[in-house]
Protein backbone atom coordinates (compact mmCIF):
# COMPACT_ATOMS: atom_id res chain seq x y z
CA UNK A 1 0.00 0.00 0.00
CA UNK A 2 1.10 3.38 -0.84
CA UNK A 3 1.70 5.50 2.16
CA UNK A 4 1.34 9.41 1.57
CA UNK A 5 1.41 11.28 5.18
CA UNK A 6 -1.53 12.77 6.75
CA UNK A 7 -2.08 16.91 6.40
CA UNK A 8 -2.47 19.35 9.03
CA UNK A 9 -4.93 21.59 7.03
CA UNK A 10 -6.66 21.22 4.24
CA UNK A 11 -9.28 19.01 2.06
CA UNK A 12 -9.34 15.25 1.64
CA UNK A 13 -11.81 14.17 -0.74
CA UNK A 14 -12.26 10.55 -0.51
CA UNK A 15 -14.55 8.09 -2.54
CA UNK A 16 -13.70 9.64 -5.83
CA UNK A 17 -15.19 7.34 -9.23
CA UNK A 18 -12.36 5.62 -10.36
CA UNK A 19 -10.99 8.00 -13.01
CA UNK A 20 -12.80 11.17 -11.98
CA UNK A 21 -9.68 12.35 -10.17
CA UNK A 22 -8.14 14.08 -12.79
CA UNK A 23 -11.59 16.08 -13.83
CA UNK A 24 -11.49 17.47 -9.93
CA UNK A 25 -7.56 18.28 -9.93
CA UNK A 26 -8.82 20.34 -13.39
CA UNK A 27 -12.15 21.60 -11.87
CA UNK A 28 -9.97 23.08 -8.84
CA UNK A 29 -7.30 24.31 -11.28
CA UNK A 30 -4.93 23.05 -8.86
CA UNK A 31 -2.00 23.03 -11.57
CA UNK A 32 -2.54 26.86 -10.77
CA UNK A 33 -2.57 26.36 -7.21
CA UNK A 34 0.77 26.84 -4.44
CA UNK A 35 -1.17 23.78 -2.71
CA UNK A 36 0.73 20.36 -2.02
CA UNK A 37 -1.30 17.92 -3.66
CA UNK A 38 -1.51 13.92 -3.44
CA UNK A 39 -3.65 12.42 -6.19
CA UNK A 40 -4.13 8.67 -4.98
CA UNK A 41 -5.86 6.56 -8.36
CA UNK A 42 -7.28 3.20 -7.87
CA UNK A 43 -6.93 2.79 -4.12
CA UNK A 44 -8.35 -0.56 -2.30
CA UNK A 45 -11.56 0.85 -1.11
CA UNK A 46 -13.78 -1.91 0.70
CA UNK A 47 -17.00 0.12 -0.27
CA UNK A 48 -16.30 0.83 -3.59
CA UNK A 49 -14.35 -1.76 -4.73
CA UNK A 50 -11.50 1.00 -5.97
CA UNK A 51 -11.53 4.45 -5.58
CA UNK A 52 -9.66 7.86 -6.18
CA UNK A 53 -8.65 10.32 -3.05
CA UNK A 54 -7.33 13.75 -3.39
CA UNK A 55 -5.66 15.13 -0.21
CA UNK A 56 -4.87 19.00 -0.79
CA UNK A 57 -3.12 20.47 1.86
CA UNK A 58 -3.19 24.58 2.45
CA UNK A 59 -6.26 26.59 2.01
CA UNK A 60 -9.16 26.44 -0.67
CA UNK A 61 -11.97 28.31 -1.18
CA UNK A 62 -14.28 26.49 -3.07
CA UNK A 63 -17.78 25.27 -2.48
CA UNK A 64 -17.91 21.83 -1.79
CA UNK A 65 -21.36 21.06 -3.15
CA UNK A 66 -20.48 21.44 -6.75
CA UNK A 67 -17.51 18.71 -6.21
CA UNK A 68 -20.74 16.32 -6.27
CA UNK A 69 -21.62 17.34 -10.06
CA UNK A 70 -18.08 16.17 -10.68
CA UNK A 71 -18.20 12.91 -9.24
CA UNK A 72 -21.20 11.32 -7.12
CA UNK A 73 -20.99 9.84 -3.85
CA UNK A 74 -17.34 11.57 -3.00
CA UNK A 75 -16.87 12.69 0.70
CA UNK A 76 -15.31 15.63 1.50
CA UNK A 77 -13.13 15.62 4.76
CA UNK A 78 -11.83 18.99 6.16
CA UNK A 79 -9.02 18.49 8.19
CA UNK A 80 -7.61 21.32 10.99
CA UNK A 81 -4.86 20.86 12.80
CA UNK A 82 -4.25 17.21 11.60
CA UNK A 83 -7.83 16.08 12.68
CA UNK A 84 -11.23 15.85 10.50
CA UNK A 85 -13.06 18.76 11.79
CA UNK A 86 -16.16 18.15 9.18
CA UNK A 87 -17.49 15.28 7.03
CA UNK A 88 -19.58 16.24 4.18
CA UNK A 89 -21.22 14.65 1.50
CA UNK A 90 -21.76 17.51 -1.40
CA UNK A 91 -25.60 18.10 -1.95
CA UNK A 92 -26.67 19.55 -5.32
CA UNK A 93 -27.92 23.26 -4.81
CA UNK A 94 -31.19 23.89 -5.36
CA UNK A 95 -29.78 27.18 -7.53
CA UNK A 96 -26.40 28.20 -8.85
CA UNK A 97 -25.44 31.16 -9.26
CA UNK A 98 -21.86 32.66 -10.98
CA UNK A 99 -20.27 29.84 -10.37
CA UNK A 100 -21.32 28.75 -14.23
CA UNK A 101 -21.70 30.41 -18.00
CA UNK A 102 -24.72 29.70 -19.81
CA UNK A 103 -23.41 28.37 -23.29
CA UNK A 104 -26.43 28.71 -25.39
CA UNK A 105 -25.32 31.60 -27.73
CA UNK A 106 -28.70 32.30 -28.31
CA UNK A 107 -29.46 33.04 -24.46
CA UNK A 108 -29.68 37.02 -23.04
CA UNK A 109 -27.25 35.95 -20.65
CA UNK A 110 -24.65 36.50 -23.43
CA UNK A 111 -25.14 40.10 -24.37
CA UNK A 112 -26.57 41.92 -21.30
CA UNK A 113 -24.13 43.30 -19.02
CA UNK A 114 -24.05 43.09 -15.26
CA UNK A 115 -26.83 39.78 -15.62
CA UNK A 116 -25.70 36.99 -12.98
CA UNK A 117 -26.20 33.49 -14.34
CA UNK A 118 -28.49 31.62 -12.37
CA UNK A 119 -28.92 27.59 -12.97
CA UNK A 120 -31.75 25.90 -11.29
CA UNK A 121 -31.80 22.49 -10.56
CA UNK A 122 -34.45 20.47 -12.32
CA UNK A 123 -33.29 17.01 -12.75
CA UNK A 124 -31.66 15.97 -9.14
CA UNK A 125 -31.21 12.34 -10.35
CA UNK A 126 -28.88 13.16 -13.25
CA UNK A 127 -27.73 16.65 -12.17
CA UNK A 128 -29.38 18.57 -14.65
CA UNK A 129 -29.50 22.33 -14.51
CA UNK A 130 -31.80 24.79 -16.10
CA UNK A 131 -30.49 28.20 -17.06
CA UNK A 132 -33.28 30.70 -15.40
CA UNK A 133 -33.48 32.92 -18.36
CA UNK A 134 -33.49 30.54 -21.63
CA UNK A 135 -34.20 27.29 -19.29
CA UNK A 136 -31.39 25.81 -21.52
CA UNK A 137 -30.66 22.79 -19.73
CA UNK A 138 -27.30 21.69 -19.00
CA UNK A 139 -25.59 18.51 -17.47
CA UNK A 140 -23.41 20.18 -14.49
CA UNK A 141 -20.49 17.64 -15.02
CA UNK A 142 -20.09 18.79 -18.25
CA UNK A 143 -20.36 22.65 -17.50
CA UNK A 144 -18.13 22.58 -14.84
CA UNK A 145 -15.80 20.36 -17.29
CA UNK A 146 -15.75 23.11 -19.68
CA UNK A 147 -16.19 26.22 -17.52
CA UNK B 1 -48.37 44.40 -10.92
CA UNK B 2 -47.74 41.38 -13.52
CA UNK B 3 -46.18 40.56 -16.64
CA UNK B 4 -46.61 37.91 -18.93
CA UNK B 5 -43.02 35.83 -19.82
CA UNK B 6 -44.77 32.62 -20.01
CA UNK B 7 -47.24 30.92 -21.18
CA UNK B 8 -47.37 29.16 -17.52
CA UNK B 9 -47.24 32.56 -15.90
CA UNK B 10 -51.18 32.22 -16.13
CA UNK B 11 -52.65 29.99 -14.22
CA UNK B 12 -55.13 27.19 -15.62
CA UNK B 13 -58.10 29.87 -14.03
CA UNK B 14 -56.38 32.74 -15.07
CA UNK B 15 -56.17 31.97 -18.62
CA UNK B 16 -59.91 30.50 -18.30
CA UNK B 17 -60.39 34.40 -17.60
CA UNK B 18 -58.38 35.64 -20.39
CA UNK B 19 -60.14 33.34 -22.91
CA UNK B 20 -63.89 34.21 -21.62
CA UNK B 21 -62.98 38.22 -21.41
CA UNK B 22 -62.22 38.06 -24.58
CA UNK B 23 -64.86 36.31 -26.31
CA UNK B 24 -66.76 39.24 -24.29
CA UNK B 25 -64.36 41.29 -26.39
CA UNK B 26 -65.47 39.52 -29.36
CA UNK B 27 -69.32 39.55 -28.85
CA UNK B 28 -69.03 43.09 -28.15
CA UNK B 29 -65.95 45.28 -29.31
CA UNK B 30 -67.67 48.61 -28.81
CA UNK B 31 -68.14 48.29 -25.02
CA UNK B 32 -64.43 48.08 -24.74
CA UNK B 33 -63.30 50.79 -27.74
CA UNK B 34 -62.38 53.44 -25.29
CA UNK B 35 -61.01 51.54 -21.84
CA UNK B 36 -57.36 52.37 -22.62
CA UNK B 37 -58.51 56.01 -23.83
CA UNK B 38 -55.11 57.98 -21.96
CA UNK B 39 -52.59 55.30 -21.96
CA UNK B 40 -49.86 53.59 -24.09
CA UNK B 41 -48.60 50.53 -25.27
CA UNK B 42 -44.72 50.69 -25.78
CA UNK B 43 -43.75 47.59 -28.58
CA UNK B 44 -40.08 47.20 -28.21
CA UNK B 45 -39.29 44.93 -31.02
CA UNK B 46 -35.55 44.41 -31.34
CA UNK B 47 -35.95 42.49 -34.14
CA UNK B 48 -38.80 42.24 -37.50
CA UNK B 49 -41.98 41.37 -36.90
CA UNK B 50 -45.19 42.08 -38.92
CA UNK B 51 -47.78 40.73 -37.52
CA UNK B 52 -46.92 40.30 -34.30
CA UNK B 53 -46.14 44.18 -33.63
CA UNK B 54 -49.33 45.08 -35.70
CA UNK B 55 -51.58 42.75 -33.50
CA UNK B 56 -50.11 44.17 -30.54
CA UNK B 57 -50.51 47.75 -31.71
CA UNK B 58 -54.18 46.77 -33.36
CA UNK B 59 -55.38 45.29 -29.89
CA UNK B 60 -54.75 48.88 -28.12
CA UNK B 61 -55.99 51.14 -30.78
CA UNK B 62 -59.08 48.72 -30.89
CA UNK B 63 -58.80 49.79 -26.85
CA UNK B 64 -58.65 53.31 -27.34
CA UNK B 65 -55.12 53.25 -26.14
CA UNK B 66 -52.35 55.09 -28.86
CA UNK B 67 -48.36 52.98 -29.18
CA UNK B 68 -45.01 54.45 -29.20
CA UNK B 69 -41.82 52.36 -29.80
CA UNK B 70 -39.32 50.83 -32.56
CA UNK B 71 -39.29 47.97 -35.14
CA UNK B 72 -35.81 46.69 -34.83
CA UNK B 73 -32.64 46.65 -32.81
CA UNK B 74 -30.84 49.16 -34.92
CA UNK B 75 -33.47 51.99 -34.90
CA UNK B 76 -32.88 51.68 -31.14
CA UNK B 77 -30.59 52.63 -28.19
CA UNK B 78 -29.49 49.17 -28.65
CA UNK B 79 -27.64 49.76 -31.37
CA UNK B 80 -25.65 52.18 -28.77
CA UNK B 81 -24.91 49.26 -26.40
CA UNK B 82 -27.49 50.14 -24.32
CA UNK B 83 -28.57 47.51 -21.90
CA UNK B 84 -32.32 45.65 -21.53
CA UNK B 85 -32.18 47.10 -18.19
CA UNK B 86 -31.37 50.22 -19.15
CA UNK B 87 -34.26 50.86 -21.51
CA UNK B 88 -36.76 49.57 -19.76
CA UNK B 89 -36.61 51.63 -17.21
CA UNK B 90 -36.04 54.42 -19.15
CA UNK B 91 -39.82 53.12 -21.35
CA UNK B 92 -41.43 52.68 -17.80
CA UNK B 93 -41.83 56.79 -18.06
CA UNK B 94 -43.12 56.70 -21.37
CA UNK B 95 -45.87 54.05 -21.03
CA UNK B 96 -47.87 52.08 -19.22
CA UNK B 97 -47.58 48.62 -20.72
CA UNK B 98 -44.88 47.08 -22.95
CA UNK B 99 -44.95 44.18 -25.48
CA UNK B 100 -40.91 42.87 -25.99
CA UNK B 101 -39.91 40.84 -28.92
CA UNK B 102 -35.78 40.18 -28.94
CA UNK B 103 -33.84 37.38 -30.11
CA UNK B 104 -31.95 36.53 -27.28
CA UNK B 105 -33.94 34.15 -25.03
CA UNK B 106 -35.13 35.50 -21.85
CA UNK B 107 -34.48 38.79 -22.17
CA UNK B 108 -38.10 39.78 -21.71
CA UNK B 109 -37.24 38.02 -17.72
CA UNK B 110 -34.76 40.51 -17.74
CA UNK B 111 -36.79 43.55 -18.62
CA UNK B 112 -39.52 42.33 -16.32
CA UNK B 113 -37.22 42.56 -13.67
CA UNK B 114 -36.23 46.04 -13.72
CA UNK B 115 -39.60 47.51 -15.09
CA UNK B 116 -42.13 49.64 -13.56
CA UNK B 117 -44.94 48.18 -16.12
CA UNK B 118 -46.44 45.49 -16.85
CA UNK B 119 -44.00 43.34 -19.91
CA UNK B 120 -45.58 41.24 -22.15
CA UNK B 121 -42.95 38.85 -24.13
CA UNK B 122 -43.90 38.76 -27.69
CA UNK B 123 -41.36 36.42 -28.06
CA UNK B 124 -37.96 35.71 -27.56
CA UNK B 125 -35.76 33.92 -29.90
CA UNK B 126 -36.95 30.14 -29.81
CA UNK B 127 -37.87 30.16 -26.72
CA UNK B 128 -41.08 31.59 -25.91
CA UNK B 129 -44.28 33.53 -27.26
CA UNK B 130 -47.16 33.38 -24.83
CA UNK B 131 -49.51 35.59 -26.52
CA UNK B 132 -49.28 33.24 -29.80
CA UNK B 133 -50.02 30.63 -27.60
CA UNK B 134 -52.89 32.43 -25.94
CA UNK B 135 -54.05 33.21 -30.01
CA UNK B 136 -54.10 29.25 -30.42
CA UNK B 137 -55.99 28.60 -27.12
CA UNK B 138 -58.50 31.11 -28.17
CA UNK B 139 -59.33 29.79 -31.43
CA UNK B 140 -59.51 26.23 -30.27
CA UNK B 141 -61.61 27.46 -27.60
CA UNK B 142 -63.79 29.21 -29.64
CA UNK B 143 -64.23 27.13 -32.82
CA UNK B 144 -64.07 23.81 -30.78
CA UNK B 145 -65.80 24.80 -27.41
CA UNK B 146 -63.59 23.14 -25.38
CA UNK B 147 -59.86 22.92 -24.80
CA UNK B 148 -59.70 19.08 -22.98
CA UNK B 149 -60.84 15.71 -24.56
CA UNK B 150 -58.97 17.32 -28.08
CA UNK B 151 -56.60 15.79 -30.41
CA UNK B 152 -54.18 17.48 -32.00
CA UNK B 153 -51.04 17.08 -34.42
CA UNK B 154 -48.02 19.19 -34.60
CA UNK B 155 -46.51 18.67 -37.80
CA UNK B 156 -43.33 20.37 -39.31
CA UNK B 157 -40.11 22.17 -37.28
CA UNK B 158 -40.92 20.77 -33.56
CA UNK B 159 -37.35 20.94 -32.81
CA UNK B 160 -37.23 24.93 -33.08
CA UNK B 161 -41.02 26.08 -33.19
CA UNK B 162 -41.88 28.17 -30.12
CA UNK B 163 -45.29 27.93 -30.65
CA UNK B 164 -45.49 24.53 -30.53
CA UNK B 165 -43.12 24.14 -26.88
CA UNK B 166 -45.36 26.35 -25.88
CA UNK B 167 -49.00 24.98 -26.85
CA UNK B 168 -47.91 21.42 -25.65
CA UNK B 169 -47.08 23.33 -22.41
CA UNK B 170 -50.16 25.01 -22.03
CA UNK B 171 -53.02 21.98 -23.31
CA UNK B 172 -50.72 19.70 -20.84
CA UNK B 173 -52.70 21.67 -18.62
CA UNK B 174 -56.10 20.01 -19.62
CA UNK B 175 -57.62 16.91 -19.38
CA UNK B 176 -57.37 14.08 -22.06
CA UNK B 177 -55.57 15.83 -24.53
CA UNK B 178 -53.96 13.69 -26.84
CA UNK B 179 -50.77 14.95 -29.21
CA UNK B 180 -48.94 13.57 -32.41
CA UNK B 181 -45.64 15.05 -33.06
CA UNK B 182 -45.44 14.75 -36.76
CA UNK B 183 -41.79 15.53 -38.30
CA UNK B 184 -38.41 15.07 -39.89
CA UNK B 185 -35.67 12.87 -37.50
CA UNK B 186 -34.13 16.12 -37.69
CA UNK B 187 -36.90 18.34 -36.29
CA UNK B 188 -38.01 16.14 -33.50
CA UNK B 189 -39.92 17.55 -30.30
CA UNK B 190 -36.61 18.35 -28.25
CA UNK B 191 -35.96 15.74 -25.33
CA UNK B 192 -36.69 18.27 -22.64
CA UNK B 193 -40.34 18.25 -23.72
CA UNK B 194 -40.78 15.11 -23.93
CA UNK B 195 -39.76 13.95 -20.41
CA UNK B 196 -40.77 17.53 -18.17
CA UNK B 197 -43.76 17.95 -20.10
CA UNK B 198 -45.35 14.65 -21.61
CA UNK B 199 -44.39 12.19 -19.57
CA UNK B 200 -44.62 13.99 -16.74
CA UNK B 201 -48.65 15.33 -17.13
CA UNK B 202 -48.83 11.60 -18.66
CA UNK B 203 -49.72 13.20 -21.84
CA UNK B 204 -51.32 10.37 -24.63
CA UNK B 205 -48.83 11.34 -27.25
CA UNK B 206 -46.78 9.57 -30.36
CA UNK B 207 -44.00 10.93 -32.43
CA UNK B 208 -44.75 10.44 -36.40
CA UNK B 209 -43.20 10.97 -39.56
CA UNK B 210 -45.73 11.42 -42.03
CA UNK B 211 -48.90 13.34 -41.66
CA UNK B 212 -51.48 10.83 -43.28
CA UNK B 213 -50.71 8.16 -40.33
CA UNK B 214 -52.63 10.46 -38.38
CA UNK B 215 -54.62 12.76 -40.27
CA UNK B 216 -58.05 10.63 -39.78
CA UNK B 217 -57.82 10.53 -35.87
CA UNK B 218 -57.37 14.48 -35.03
CA UNK B 219 -59.51 17.21 -33.86
CA UNK B 220 -56.76 19.98 -34.80
CA UNK B 221 -53.47 20.04 -37.24
CA UNK B 222 -51.59 22.67 -36.12
CA UNK B 223 -49.30 23.37 -39.34
CA UNK B 224 -45.38 25.21 -38.57
CA UNK B 225 -42.74 26.07 -41.03
CA UNK B 226 -39.46 25.26 -41.37
CA UNK B 227 -38.34 28.83 -40.65
CA UNK B 228 -34.65 29.72 -42.03
CA UNK B 229 -33.33 31.91 -39.17
CA UNK B 230 -33.16 29.14 -36.83
CA UNK B 231 -30.84 27.09 -38.73
CA UNK B 232 -27.33 27.61 -38.39
CA UNK B 233 -27.05 25.73 -41.89
CA UNK B 234 -28.26 26.81 -44.89
CA UNK B 235 -28.05 23.66 -46.84
CA UNK B 236 -29.80 21.64 -44.05
CA UNK B 237 -32.61 24.42 -44.39
CA UNK B 238 -33.34 23.80 -48.11
CA UNK B 239 -33.12 20.11 -47.37
CA UNK B 240 -35.99 20.28 -45.14
CA UNK B 241 -37.99 22.85 -45.76
CA UNK B 242 -40.68 21.42 -48.07
CA UNK B 243 -40.67 18.02 -45.98
CA UNK B 244 -44.53 18.40 -44.91
CA UNK B 245 -46.66 20.13 -47.20
CA UNK B 246 -50.41 19.66 -46.64
CA UNK B 247 -52.75 19.71 -49.47
CA UNK B 248 -56.56 19.14 -50.44
CA UNK B 249 -55.29 15.52 -51.06
CA UNK B 250 -53.89 14.84 -47.67
CA UNK B 251 -57.32 17.01 -46.27
CA UNK B 252 -59.57 14.79 -47.78
CA UNK B 253 -57.75 11.81 -44.86
CA UNK B 254 -59.15 14.69 -42.10
CA UNK B 255 -62.27 14.29 -39.93
CA UNK B 256 -65.05 17.21 -41.52
CA UNK B 257 -64.52 19.46 -38.72
CA UNK B 258 -61.26 19.07 -38.11
CA UNK B 259 -59.30 22.70 -37.98
CA UNK B 260 -55.95 23.39 -39.68
CA UNK B 261 -54.09 26.18 -37.39
CA UNK B 262 -50.83 27.59 -38.28
CA UNK B 263 -49.58 30.65 -36.21
CA UNK B 264 -48.08 32.34 -39.87
CA UNK B 265 -46.25 33.11 -41.56
CA UNK B 266 -46.95 30.83 -44.16
CA UNK B 267 -44.22 29.82 -46.56
CA UNK B 268 -45.24 26.68 -48.67
CA UNK B 269 -46.12 24.43 -45.91
CA UNK B 270 -49.76 24.81 -46.80
CA UNK B 271 -50.97 24.97 -50.29
CA UNK B 272 -52.75 27.38 -51.73
CA UNK B 273 -55.90 25.89 -52.07
CA UNK B 274 -56.21 24.32 -48.95
CA UNK B 275 -57.08 28.12 -47.99
CA UNK B 276 -60.72 27.96 -49.69
CA UNK B 277 -61.72 25.33 -46.89
CA UNK B 278 -63.59 25.87 -44.06
CA UNK B 279 -61.55 24.25 -42.05
CA UNK B 280 -58.47 25.99 -42.71
CA UNK B 281 -58.77 28.50 -39.81
CA UNK B 282 -55.36 29.88 -39.85
CA UNK B 283 -56.24 33.73 -41.45
CA UNK B 284 -59.39 33.48 -38.58
CA UNK B 285 -56.80 32.87 -36.33
CA UNK B 286 -54.93 36.32 -37.10
CA UNK B 287 -58.06 37.65 -36.02
CA UNK B 288 -58.34 35.53 -32.55
CA UNK B 289 -54.35 37.22 -31.96
CA UNK B 290 -55.85 40.62 -31.77
CA UNK B 291 -58.70 40.03 -29.32
CA UNK B 292 -56.71 37.68 -26.91
CA UNK B 293 -54.09 40.74 -27.00
CA UNK B 294 -56.46 42.79 -25.91
CA UNK B 295 -57.62 41.09 -23.40
CA UNK B 296 -54.42 40.47 -21.95
CA UNK B 297 -53.90 44.01 -22.09
CA UNK B 298 -56.64 44.70 -20.03
CA UNK B 299 -55.58 42.10 -17.44
CA UNK B 300 -52.34 43.37 -17.07
CA UNK B 301 -53.34 47.03 -16.70
CA UNK B 302 -56.23 45.69 -14.07
CA UNK B 303 -59.00 47.18 -16.35
CA UNK B 304 -61.25 44.21 -16.57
Amino acid sequence: MLNISGINEGLVIDHIHVGDSMKLYSYLKLEDSDCCVAIIKNAKSNKMGRKDIVKIEGPLDIDINLLGAISHKLTVNVIKNGVIVDKVTPKLPDTVTNIIKCKNPRCVTSVEPNLSHIFRLTDKENAIYRCMYCEQQFKLTDIVENN
Amino acid sequence: MKHIISPLDLTAEELDDLLALAQKIIDNPEQYSKICDGMKLATLFYEPSTRTRLSFEAAMMNLGGKVLGFSSADSSSAAKGESIADTIRVISSYADICAMRHPKEGAPLVASQYSLIPVINAGDGGHNHPTQTFTDLLTIKSLKGRLDNIVIGYCGDLKFGRTVHSLVNALARYNNVTMYFISPEELKVPNYIREEVLKANNIEYKEVRTIEEVMDKLDILYMTRVQRERFFNEEDYIRLKDTYILDSKKMKLAKPDMLVLHPLPRVNEIAAEVDNDPRAVYFKQAKYGVYVRMALILKLLELA
